[in-house]
């Protein structure tokens, strides 16, 4: 988040209200929950370590709180790294994977049920991004956000599919597949 | 959007081969689909959706079991009503769209409603509407190998719509499709489902629980999980 920010302010100065409008527009549908307050704190985050500054705006004695914030050249000097930076967000398969092998191995829970919760949810999450995907009025920039989440989530239910398989055989007890 | 059961199974089974090597492609399955839901039903190949489809859709008999549409049962009828029943009440659509090679996509949509004895005059206004509908009334005059494979699946879901089916059944209707061509057919799926046409994909892609009210998990023939599809966005997980 500090490092988006950061990024946002590199064209120009601006307001907490406009960097807000900036990465919703950016984030499209899935930036329709993120709240004002993030912003703000992640803003005051950045001004302490001396990456952002602000000053107070003229001419709106009514919101004496706006600010307009501006990057200093350390801040600069952290968006160039930020940018130049090679890594990719990763889910964490490794815990759910482990919390699969401990559920079996102590045999806490059936590891089936937990793929099962999981796809649910992971289900769920494709169809809302699917859906958002369909919705034509959509700005390219936005939907191509949304068409890289629906394609990571097939490949999370795929390897649910993968998880259930070795599991349903592992389970002693094996499934019991009820209507 | 949705009301009365539209379409009924009760003990559905299916059973393949001998004693020896016996396979339960479906394992009495029970369903209700009220009218105007969108249902799909996935699970991994082999699964039995296929087999399913079928049996729902009278182009199968199964072993043993019952299926209703509306309020006749399917499952027993003599071949020439079931002919006459999937005529005028299903629609079919499948992976390989099904297409007559030789006809022109208006003509593939309206030669059901003229071997039903339609008026060509009418047949082809209604077989105008539905290409337009699906968004391809610029193609009408095309035959199938001039159109890509999102427009070629189109034109089978005009056709299947062409007889104001009670039922829409669709078996892996994005199979073939690349994913622009899927969200084609999807948009359309979505269009079906608020228009409230009663729908039932099965399917292995997931993306089609985008446009169903209701998601059906199938493991070895048996439903494993029944979930409504819940209106809640869960777009944003708050992830960082
Ligand atoms: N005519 C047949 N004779 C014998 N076995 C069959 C026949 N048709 C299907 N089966 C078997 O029944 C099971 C279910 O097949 P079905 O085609 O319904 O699965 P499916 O879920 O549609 O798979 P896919 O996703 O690959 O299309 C499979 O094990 C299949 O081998
Ligand atoms: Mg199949």
């Amino acid at each position: 988040m500090q490092d988006v920010v950061l990024a946002m302010l590199a064209k120009e100065p601006a307001h907490g209200y406009e960097l807000r409008s900036r990465l919703r527009a950016a984030l499209g549908p899935l930036g329709e929950a993120m709240n004002a307050g993030q912003i703000y704190v992640t803003l005051t985050r950045l001004g302490k370590a001396g990456l952002v500054t602000s000053q107070r705006a003229e001419g709106l004695p009514d919101r004496p709180e706006r600010r307009v914030y501006v990057l200093t050249p350390e801040g600069q000097q952290r968006v160039a790294t930020w940018l130049a930076e090679v890594n990719w967000p990763k889910p964490d398969l490794a815990e759910f994977h482990l919390k699969l092998v401990a559920a079996a191995t102590a045999r806490l829970a059936d590891p089936v049920t937990l793929v099962d919760a999981q796809r649910r949810e992971v289900l769920r999450r494709l169809r809302d991004a699917q859906r958002a995907a369909l919705d034509r009025s959509m700005d390219p920039v936005a939907g191509l956000l949304l068409e890289g989440v629906v394609l990571r989530l097939r490949a999370d239910l795929e390897w649910l599919e993968a998880c259930e398989r070795l599991w349903a055989q592992h389970d002693p007890t094996g499934r019991k597949a009820g209507a | 959007m949705t009301g009365s059961t539209v379409l009924q199974a009760r003990g559905l089974s299916m059973l393949y081969g001998g004693e020896r090597a016996l396979v339960r492609a479906v394992d009495e399955v029970d369903l209700n689909v009220p009218a105007g839901q969108s249902l799909a039903v996935m699970g991994p190949s082999g699964c039995g959706k296929s087999t399913l489809l079928y049996l729902l859709g009278g182009l199968q008999r199964p072993t043993d079991g019952e299926v209703w549409l509306a309020d006749r049962r399917i499952d027993t009828m003599s071949e020439r009503a079931l002919a006459r029943l999937r005529r005028d009440s299903l629609g079919f659509v499948f992976q390989s769209f099904h297409l007559m090679d030789e006809l022109t996509a208006v003509e593939n949509v309206e030669l059901a409603a003229l071997l039903a004895g339609q008026s060509p005059g009418r047949a082809r206004k209604r077989a105008m509407y539905l290409l337009d509908r699906v968004g391809l009334a610029d193609r009408a005059r095309h035959l199938p190998s001039a159109l890509s494979g999102g427009q070629r699946q189109r034109v089978a879901i005009a056709r299947a719509l062409s007889n104001e089916p009670l039922v829409v059944l669709a078996d892996e209707p994005t199979g073939n499709l690349d994913s622009a061509a899927t969200l084609d057919v999807l948009r359309l799926f979505e269009e079906l489902r608020t228009a409230g046409q009663t729908l039932v994909v099965v399917t292995h892609d997931p993306r089609i629980a985008a446009v169903a009210d209701r998601v059906i998990a199938m493991r070895d023939g048996a439903f494993v999980d029944d979930v409504a599809s819940a209106a809640t966005g869960t777009l944003y997980d708050g992830r960082r």
